[in-house]
């Protein structure tokens, strides 16, 4: 049973309060809240068990490497992964793609070409621009239309031959499209170019299955997912794994060191250079298991639901304007509603907000070609989680009319 | 008048104030006629760039005097930016190189010069500063 009441409860932050006003936490898409089971998991591990894992005898190392070991199994699990080890632990989402797009810079040639799709994040461009500096690879952009979905089309036109990777966001962070990429996917691998997906904003929302995908990387970080910062993964199919070389050198991601010469370890101790994040993966661990109790199904529906309500609610406002997908059903979209008020910049209108104790996410949001797309600064980008209510759904609304009210 | 002064009578101003919303409609007043920068100074030259909203500065000498106009695409921005001008323009380069900007927390507006606000205005100060010196050099 999905229980609002009771979910918001596991919440303690909510309970607080800014500027003397309820907290009405919207900025979801940026970093999501951290219910108790994973705050009293991150207390019990500094409390019972925080030591180096890996190496030590003694019993303290021995727990901790069960318990970080036990939450990448759960991470596999719940990505359905078909090896553990082909779950990377990484620092989050942008060191995931640096990590993969170092590891490309051995593989591609000049005159090779990237596909990167129009909506992503600045994470999911930039590293693949420096890495086509390096190699002579050429970047190429799957353009979007007005309503901010990827043209399908112009994809099937881009690839080739020549295409030797794809990277797209699987839901859009700056204006929530949820992307074709079952046959974004499908269509790389006819002409056999690799995929990677950007899920940051998909998993808190969706569970996605790696192998009925057939993608080849996956990434995403923690605290989208009621987790905590700077911790993520990085899924990878083990036979590119296996292709790609280390990313840093150090402790933990060897076999055997001489001056001479030194062998690396397997997966996924290649990649794991230096002590982890420990508490972190552990407690990312713990955030999947608090995410499966309440149930995809459930926060699926239940957030679909408050993103119907808030954008009718929403466009009853005179000069309100939402980007992004628009169809009646709002089918291609998450929880998302990035907008603008007619005549007046997102900044002063996430000003106004903040003094209602409202927080939403104001600016280009690390999406800059999709803003200049639009002919706009920004927007304001209101996210919402299971844990929010219609009541706060109804605070944004009246809390944007103030600030049309001061601002217009 | 000196910045000092000029910083007093802000305070006083801001004191009569009950509540944020009235301290807002009246920053949101001052945006709304802080006047223009000349359009030919709406440049890149004259842009700082702050991740959320941009601000335009221009500066000239005028009698020993510096002269500020500046412009934001934001409307709240704009109205610390009309005190700021009120506070520095036409003052000699050596007294704001002095002045210290601590009014700005007594008047309630710290928060608009947090970092995480990337609102240009940080940068705003800095930037009058600099002119400042830059004069202050040629003066000597």
């Amino acid at each position: 049973m999905f229980n609002i009441e009771s979910i918001r409860k596991d919440f303690p932050i909510l309970s607080r309060k800014v500027h003397g006003k309820p907290l009405v936490y919207l900025d979801n898409g940026a970093t999501s809240q951290t219910p108790i089971q994973v705050i009293d998991t991150i207390v019990e591990y500094y409390t019972n068990y925080n030591a180096n894992i890996h190496r030590g005898v003694h019993t303290l190392s021995q727990e901790a490497t069960d318990k970080y070991e036990e939450a990448r199994h759960k991470i596999q699990h719940h990505f359905n992964a078909k090896h553990a080890h082909e779950i990377i632990m990484t620092s989050g989402t942008t060191e995931s793609i640096n990590l993969v797009a170092h590891g490309f810079a051995s593989l591609l040639k000049k005159g090779d070409e990237v596909l990167v799709s129009a909506l992503e994040h600045h994470s999911n461009i930039v590293p693949w621009q420096m890495l086509c500096e390096k190699t002579g690879a050429i970047l190429k952009v799957i353009p979007m239309n007005d309503s901010g979905e990827l043209v399908m089309a112009e994809y099937d036109k881009l690839l080739s031959e020549k295409t030797k990777l794809v990277f797209v966001n699987h839901i859009s962070n700056a204006i929530g499209t949820i992307n074709p990429i079952e046959e974004i996917i499908k269509k790389a691998h006819a002409v056999n170019a690799a995929v990677l997906i950007d899920g940051a904003q998909a998993c808190p929302h969706v569970k996605p299955d790696v192998q009925a995908l057939d993608v080849d990387f996956y990434v995403v970080s923690a605290h989208k997912m009621c987790g905590p910062t700077g911790v993520g993964m990085l899924y990878g199919k083990e036979a590119w794994l296996n292709k790609l070389p280390p990313y840093q050198g150090g402790g933990e991601m060897i076999a055997e060191v001489t001056f001479e010469k030194t062998t690396y370890a397997g997966l996924p101790h290649k990649f794991e250079a230096g002590t982890p994040n420990i508490c972190g993966g552990i407690a990312f661990g713990a955030a999947i298991d608090y995410l499966n109790t309440i149930g995809f199904d459930n926060i699926e529906t239940y957030e679909h639901e408050l993103l119907e309500y808030a954008t009718k609610k929403l466009l009853e406002i005179e000069g309100l304007k939402i980007y992004g997908p628009s169809d009646s059903a709002l089918k291609n979209k998450t929880s998302v509603i990035s907008f603008n008020l007619e005549g007046i910049h997102p900044y002063d209108v996430g000003t106004i907000l903040d003094k209602l104790g409202i927080a939403v996410r104001t600016g280009h949001h690390c999406a800059q070609p999709i803003m200049a797309y639009f002919k706009i600064p920004g927007t304001v980008r209101a996210s919402f989680a299971f844990y929010n209510n219609k009541e706060e759904v109804d605070a944004l609304v009246e809390g944007v009319k103030k600030a049309k009210m001061m601002l217009a | 008048m000196k910045i000092q002064d000029i910083q007093n009578d802000i305070i006083d101003e801001f004191s009569m104030f009950e509540d944020w919303e009235e301290r807002y409609q009246y920053m949101i007043d001052l945006g709304k006629t802080l006047p223009l920068i000349d359009p030919k100074y709406k440049t890149d030259d004259y842009l700082i760039k702050g991740c959320q909203s941009k601000v335009w500065v221009h500066a000239n000498m005028e009698n020993n005097k510096i002269v500020f106009t500046a412009d934001s695409d934001a409307i709240i921005t704009k109205g610390v930016i009309a005190i700021l001008i009120r506070v520095f323009s036409n003052q000699n380069p050596s007294d704001i190189i002095e002045a210290n900007t601590d009014f700005i927390d007594n008047i309630g507006l710290k928060e608009h010069l947090s970092p995480t606000r990337a609102n240009g205005l940080v940068s705003m100060i800095k930037q009058i500063k600099m002119y400042a010196i830059a004069y202050q050099t040629q003066l000597n």
